[in-house]
């Protein structure tokens, strides 16, 4: 080598740290996703009580623990993260939640509707009717503010982060998005809590 | 990473129509329209109402299509096939709903309308998801 080369070589600058690589989608999880579909359906099909209630409460209890966990801890927490560590953490955090959110609001959703109607809470009779549509609308609210705003912000962080110079700005424009969407998503599952014990009360 | 190296071409400052938002228009209408027939089942919702609110989420979605038609400079490829994978993921959401309403016995206008209105919201979240990643693409 010469001296020249040895002395461009003394000061180069040390090799960038590697970044892990970013899975869209985590395809080993996609099986489990669809297990989990089809024992949603099998349990409609056959109105299967216990099937029901095992989608619709374990579905339920993942759902609001997440979405307030995510909203009033995570979320927190990575605002305040440098933007290197935001990085770090959404390549390894939100792919999950891609596969593991929309599977979950699936399962509680589809279940529930089974249960209000085997239940009689649909008929507009019903005196917990109110509840029930109450219910429906602090749903429809998290569905626009998840749909909407929440799941592009998801993927588009991934997608940026995909690229060989991820641009901060946009990383942090994204996180900031999904981190007080997510907030959002946490206070609607407060009041989803209230209204679940209160039609499960007599 | 150009963490703010890079801040004068970045993307994050491109002008681009309120796709987002009105997409988010078009989803409370859904929401909404979904809320109040839901609300009725197994009994019928008034019609009317049922339609004027379908009217009102298509025709968000139209001008949103109108708008993104209109768009140069797009990452289009990248567009397509986000939107393409996202809407397989909805068009399963969807076709579960839709054998829950059939499967309880929905039938008729009733049926139809909650048909086109799961139609639109299938249609409508790839659209959001691929515009929110393409507009954080180069062409």
């Amino acid at each position: 080598m010469s001296a020249v080369a040895e002395a461009q070589a003394e000061h180069a600058a040390p090799a960038p740290a590697a970044r892990p690589q970013v899975q869209i989608v985590p395809v080993k999880g996609l099986p489990i996703v669809a297990l989990v579909l089809v024992g949603v359906v099998i349990a409609i099909a056959r109105d299967a009580r216990w099937g029901l209630v095992f989608c619709h409460v374990v579905g339920g209890g993942l759902w609001t623990a997440i979405d307030l966990f995510v909203g009033f801890v995570v979320g927190p927490i990575i605002g305040r993260m440098s933007i290197p560590a935001r990085i770090e953490f959404s390549t390894r955090f939100m792919p999950k939640m891609l596969l593991l959110m929309p599977t979950i609001v699936t399962m509680t959703l589809a279940a529930g509707f089974q249960l209000a109607r085997q239940d009689g809470f649909l008929d507009t009779s019903d005196p917990t009717h109110g509840w029930v549509v109450a219910s429906f609308c602090v749903v429809g609210v998290m569905a626009v503010i998840a749909l909407a705003y929440l799941e592009p912000a998801n993927v588009a962080v991934l997608f940026e982060l995909k690229k060989p110079e991820p641009d901060g700005r946009v990383i942090e424009k994204l996180m900031k998005r999904f981190v007080y969407t997510a907030g959002i998503t946490g206070v609607m599952q407060v009041a989803t809590l209230i209204i679940m014990t209160r039609l499960v009360s007599p | 990473m150009s963490a703010h190296a890079g801040a004068a071409d970045s993307l994050v400052d491109r002008k681009l129509p309120p796709v987002t938002e009105i997409g988010a228009a078009s989803m409370i209408a859904i929401a909404v329209g979904l809320i109040y027939n839901a609300s009725y089942l197994p009994k019928h919702a008034q019609t009317g109402v049922a339609v004027a609110i379908l009217v009102v989420a298509a025709a968000l979605q139209l001008v949103n299509a109108l708008l993104l038609v209109r768009l140069r400079e797009f990452a289009w490829a990248r567009f397509r096939q986000v939107a393409g994978w996202s809407l397989l993921a909805y068009a399963v959401i969807a076709g579960m709903i839709e054998y829950a309403f059939v499967y309880d016995h929905t039938r008729g206008t009733q049926l139809v309308i909650l048909t086109l209105m799961l139609a639109l919201f299938m249609l409508n979240v790839p659209v959001l998801i691929a515009f929110t990643v393409t507009r954080y693409q180069r062409v």
